[in-house]
């Protein structure tokens, strides 16, 4: 209930801005209903979220200020902000968000290309365009833990296929080979994801516009570069965000194929080796908040570049 | 049954943009009342919130001399047909007519008979258990308007329900509207932009511009005395034609030549101490091919020449275009605006191309340069800065909105 | 005849170019298939294909309680949070898309979050939190996370959903007596049904995969969900991996999503699509 009664105040700018009171009054009964429903409606949804989110935050933020190790429970102490300088002065934390950005860049690059390309040739194929389809949700649906180890065993040497054909390589043991292998599933499982997006945006660029620019004289090149792409603009956009945040917090991959050795530890797999090897609650807790500290940065800086493109930004108005 | 009185209805957003004005108007019980006006006057605002749907910001709402400000929709008794029919898709044309009074917990006897009966008036019977998506256009619309009807309710709204028809059926429709509405004999208010549905079906017609209620009154009367430029434009077709002019010395001197003035409209004049620039009316039908006026009938207007742009044969009636040199006008602010608001900027309400409708027999031809006559009695003239038609006081049919 | 060339090489342009897609769609997925039927002596051949087929890996996965108590926990847990995800986003959804109340905006801007919101960064509060109210290891201790990461996903694709209803509809209804709960259930829901299909699969899909939280809030067979469970497999001894029924397991974790997928692919389709590029 107080929550209920939190979103109701909170935003309620517009009432306050004309005389409270008397708007009050003037609301109809249909308006005070709507009201209510609208609260009603959304408490259930807010509560947990909240619960689930924004709770668990703020203790995360208490506990990283406090010497809390699960080993030693006798032991709480508030510390500051020790544990954020012993997080940061780590190489494996420097390391784990190497891997990060480095999994991170190349495969939302690489999966954006190709999914455009999919997205091609899903929207222009002539038959078999059902099949393409069905294809390609494959391995958007499967699991990527049944997936990882798919490629785990492909390349183990004399077990895999994949192995074997680049002559019994064993990449998965060493750390720059081992992070390729990773890109190389992350961009198998999502590429069908962003094809799937780009599909939908493609098919919003008018055909008469291409039959235009063809008659205007427009190469095959042209017409993708100059026609389609800016008309495509804000579906390639929300692609980006939401891949580059997927991404960003890789674990499944990463815990399966290398389980993070040899450096190949990405953030969520320092976080989760933290909590559960080192117990430690209040080097996690700093680590959980400098991981959301990042998200948010990026999240920050897509949504500047989005403009009012963001997504979200239109459900208020219509 | 019963009858709406609006007063003083303000629609105030809560960005504070005003979307109906203080409009006041007593709709008798059993009238057929309509609002008309171009897109964005707030008409449709209007009938939402007789019907409920939105807030009255400020002013009194009474149906059947109850205050109904502050009633949800469901408590006012009111039916409404929505432009775009709103069938409810996954009801059968049975269920969605009976919804309403499923909904008031009717027992299902009466609604089955209620609904038998509706869908017989509105020639619906063989079409009673198909769903909306099976159904034409016209029987969507004819759904509607069943959906409306079986709830006996003391109030029919109509929020352009006819503007989703193609052209012919739309004339159809038109008739059957009115046939139901006399049969019932329920209150009806009724939103249309177009001004010959208006025209054709309301007992009144309350013409609405930016929020504001300009002229309510009998289709006649807005037509012979329209209260200002605005529904001067508005209502007709093709519209008023509209010209500068100046008083000098008795005489309106226009584009066409110097039309006398009638004492009636001196005293006018002067009463409202207007300044000299004036706007001039000449309604279409007001020509005449000056061959085939009589030399009596010359005498009560003028004559002047033009050429001839284009002919338009009516069969009953002739159109002819012809341009005239307005010069700079005065009043060309007012006018155009008028020409954008009423959607009719290329239809000759503005510009230096004039309409006249002329006698079938006349035998002008394109391109020639023709004699015309003008009736000088039915010159309308109204005051550019704030549209007032000061002819009023001659023409004693005229009642101002109060 | 130059045209007709070039389409029936545009034909065969298009063809190849599927093809490849299709291809590489499937061979790792027919490699988790092909290992699965593998003996344990013909696990130690890399060829694609298994040189002699076996049944064993699947009778060995079930037959034991460490694979089929997970699976029982996954189908329950996604279920169970599926169904509460999409009531209640569904509720919120119709707020958003209908009705006016202040607060909308900070809704929308908290699921866009929630949606945004790096899983990692609550592993650790979380697991505090659930061992000392009694959740940690249980069904609710995934459910309830499951639920409000399922949410955001949930309200945007509904309100894509809802928004496509007329708003005349639920003038006529409000018109036609109703109160608004009653405009929502008999006119406006089943109008979404397809949507709240949709987002169910989706909802159902993202938990059926979930693995952060399913290996770092259970510990034992009473709420380890399937893709858990794969990691605790043991083989014959500490040396030898058990990759036979590993594959199995995938592969039984898999098809039921893949024939799910492929029977609902439109709505999948249309789900994913509408929740992101439109909303």
């Amino acid at each position: 209930m107080s929550v209920n009664e939190a979103v109701g105040t909170v935003p309620a700018s517009e009432v306050i801005e004309e005389a409270p009171d008397r708007r009050r009054k003037q609301l109809s009964e249909g308006a005070r209903a709507e009201r209510r429903l609208g609260w009603a409606l959304c408490a259930p949804a807010v509560i947990v979220m909240i619960a689930v989110t924004a709770y668990p935050v703020g203790y995360a933020i208490w506990l990283s200020l406090e010497r809390y190790n699960l080993e030693l429970p006798q032991d709480i102490k508030f510390v500051g902000f020790s544990n954020y300088a012993a997080v940061l002065s780590s190489p494996y934390w420097w390391q784990a968000l190497k891997v990060t950005a480095i999994i991170t860049v190349i495969s939302v690059a690489v999966s954006l290309v190709l999914g455009m390309l999919l997205a091609m040739v899903m929207h222009r194929t002539l038959f078999g365009r059902g099949t393409v389809r069905t294809a390609a949700l494959i391995p958007y649906g499967i699991v990527t833990v049944a997936a990882a180890y798919g490629w785990q065993y492909a390349w183990t040497p004399s077990q895999g296929y994949l192995s074997a054909a680049f002559n019994n390589s064993a990449p998965l043991t060493s750390e720059y080979k081992a992070i390729g292998v990773i890109i190389l599933a992350e961009i198998w499982k999502t590429t069908p994801f962003i094809g799937l997006l780009l599909l939908a945006g493609l098919s919003l660029v008018p055909e008469d516009l291409q039959k235009a620019a063809k008659v205007d004289g427009a190469s095959a090149w042209q017409r993708f570069i100059k026609i389609t792409l800016p008309l495509m603009k804000p579906a390639i956009l929300v692609a980006l965000l939401f891949r580059t945040l997927d991404s960003f917090r890789i674990f499944d991959n990463i815990f399966i194929l290398t389980g993070g050795n040899n450096g190949t530890g990405s953030l969520s797999i320092l976080g989760y080796d933290n909590l559960f090897n080192a117990l430690n609650l209040g080097i996690g807790s700093a680590i959980s908040i400098l991981i959301f500290i990042c998200v948010v940065v990026i999240a920050f800086m897509f949504i500047k570049g989005f403009g009012t493109a963001a997504p979200g930004t239109d459900i208020g108005k219509r | 049954m019963a009858d709406i009185v609006l007063d003083q209805i303000t629609k105030r957003y809560p960005d504070g943009a005003l979307a109906v004005d203080k409009i006041s108007m007593d709709i008798a019980d059993g009238e057929f009342v309509i609002l008309v006006g171009p897109s964005g006057c707030g008409k449709s605002t209007t009938l939402n919130m007789i019907a409920g749907l939105e807030d009255i910001s400020e002013g009194e709402l009474r149906i059947g001399g109850k205050v109904v400000n502050n009633k949800s929709p469901k408590d006012r008794d009111v039916a409404m047909v929505f432009q775009s029919y709103a069938l409810y898709p996954h009801m059968t044309v049975r269920q969605n007519m009976g919804f309403a009074l499923k909904l008031a917990k009717t027992p299902q006897a009466v609604i089955d008979e209620k609904v038998t009966e509706a869908a017989r008036i509105l020639d619906l019977t063989q079409h009673l258990d198909r769903k909306p998506a099976n159904l034409s256009g016209g029987q969507r619309q004819r759904v509607a308007m069943g959906r409306a009807i079986v709830r006996d309710p003391a109030v029919f709204l109509m929020d352009e329900p006819l503007s989703n028809l193609d052209a012919k059926l739309r004339v159809q429709m038109r008739t059957e509207v009115s046939r139901i509405q006399r049969r019932l004999g329920t209150t009806m208010v009724y939103v249309t932009h177009d001004q010959t549905e208006a025209m054709t079906l309301g007992d009144r017609v309350a013409v609405m511009r930016s929020g504001r209620l300009l002229q309510v009154g009998t289709p006649q009367e807005l037509y012979e005395s329209p209260l200002n430029l605005f529904v001067a434009g508005f209502i007709g077709s093709p519209s008023m034609n509209f010209l500068p002019a100046t008083a000098e010395d008795g005489k309106l001197r226009t584009p066409l030549g110097d039309i006398p003035l009638s004492d009636a409209l001196r005293q006018a004049l002067e009463r409202s101490d207007a300044s000299r620039d004036l706007i001039v009316g000449i309604r279409p039908e007001n020509f005449e091919d000056a061959s085939l006026v009589s030399a009596d009938a010359r005498r009560e207007g003028i004559t002047f020449r033009a050429t001839i742009d284009v002919r338009e044969s009516m069969g009953s009636d002739v159109y002819v275009y012809f341009a005239t040199e307005l010069g700079n006008s005065l009043a060309a602010a007012e006018l155009q605006e008028l020409a954008q608001d009423s959607g009719r900027a290329d239809t000759g309400a503005t510009g230096d191309t004039l309409v006249a409708r002329l006698d079938a027999a006349s035998r002008l031809q394109e391109g020639e340069d023709a004699e015309l006559w003008l009736d000088a009695r039915l010159v309308h003239v109204f005051e550019p800065g704030s549209g007032k038609n000061l002819a009023l006081g001659a023409s004693p049919a005229a009642s101002p909105v109060s | 005849m130059a045209t007709a060339a070039t389409t029936s090489r545009q034909k065969v342009g298009w063809g190849t170019a599927n093809l490849v897609v299709v291809a590489l769609a499937m061979i790792p997925v027919l490699w988790m298939v092909s290992l699965s039927f593998k003996t344990p002596a013909a696990i130690l051949d890399p060829s694609y294909f298994p040189s002699q087929w076996t049944w064993g890996n699947y009778s060995s996965i079930l037959s034991t309680s460490q694979f089929i108590r997970p699976l029982v926990n996954s189908i329950g847990i996604g279920l169970i949070s599926t169904f509460i995800a999409v009531l209640l986003a569904c509720m919120a959804a119709y707020a958003v898309a209908r009705l006016r109340f202040p607060g909308k905006s900070l809704l929308i801007g908290m699921a866009l979050l929630i949606a945004m919101f790096p899983a990692i960064s609550l592993v650790t509060p979380m697991f505090n939190i659930e061992r000392s109210l009694g959740l940690f290891n249980t069904w609710p201790g995934l459910i309830i996370p499951y639920v409000a990461f399922g949410l955001p996903l949930g309200i945007y694709t509904l309100s894509a959903f809802f928004r496509e209803i007329p708003w005349e509809l639920e003038k006529a209804a409000k018109v036609d007596g109703a109160t608004p709960f009653q405009a929502f259930v008999k006119v406006i829901a089943p109008l979404a049904a397809p949507g709240m299909v949709t987002t169910a699969i989706l909802v159902f899909l993202a938990c059926w995969n979930e693995f952060l939280f399913a290996i770092s809030f259970t510990s034992t067979l009473a709420s380890r969900t399937a893709p858990a469970s794969m990691a605790y497999f043991s083989g014959g001894s500490v040396f030898t991996v058990p990759t036979g029924p590993i594959a199995a397991a995938a592969v039984v974790i898999t098809i039921p999503i893949i024939v799910f997928v492929l029977f609902f692919q439109r709505r999948i389709i249309a789900g994913l699509t509408s929740g992101a590029v439109k909303g």
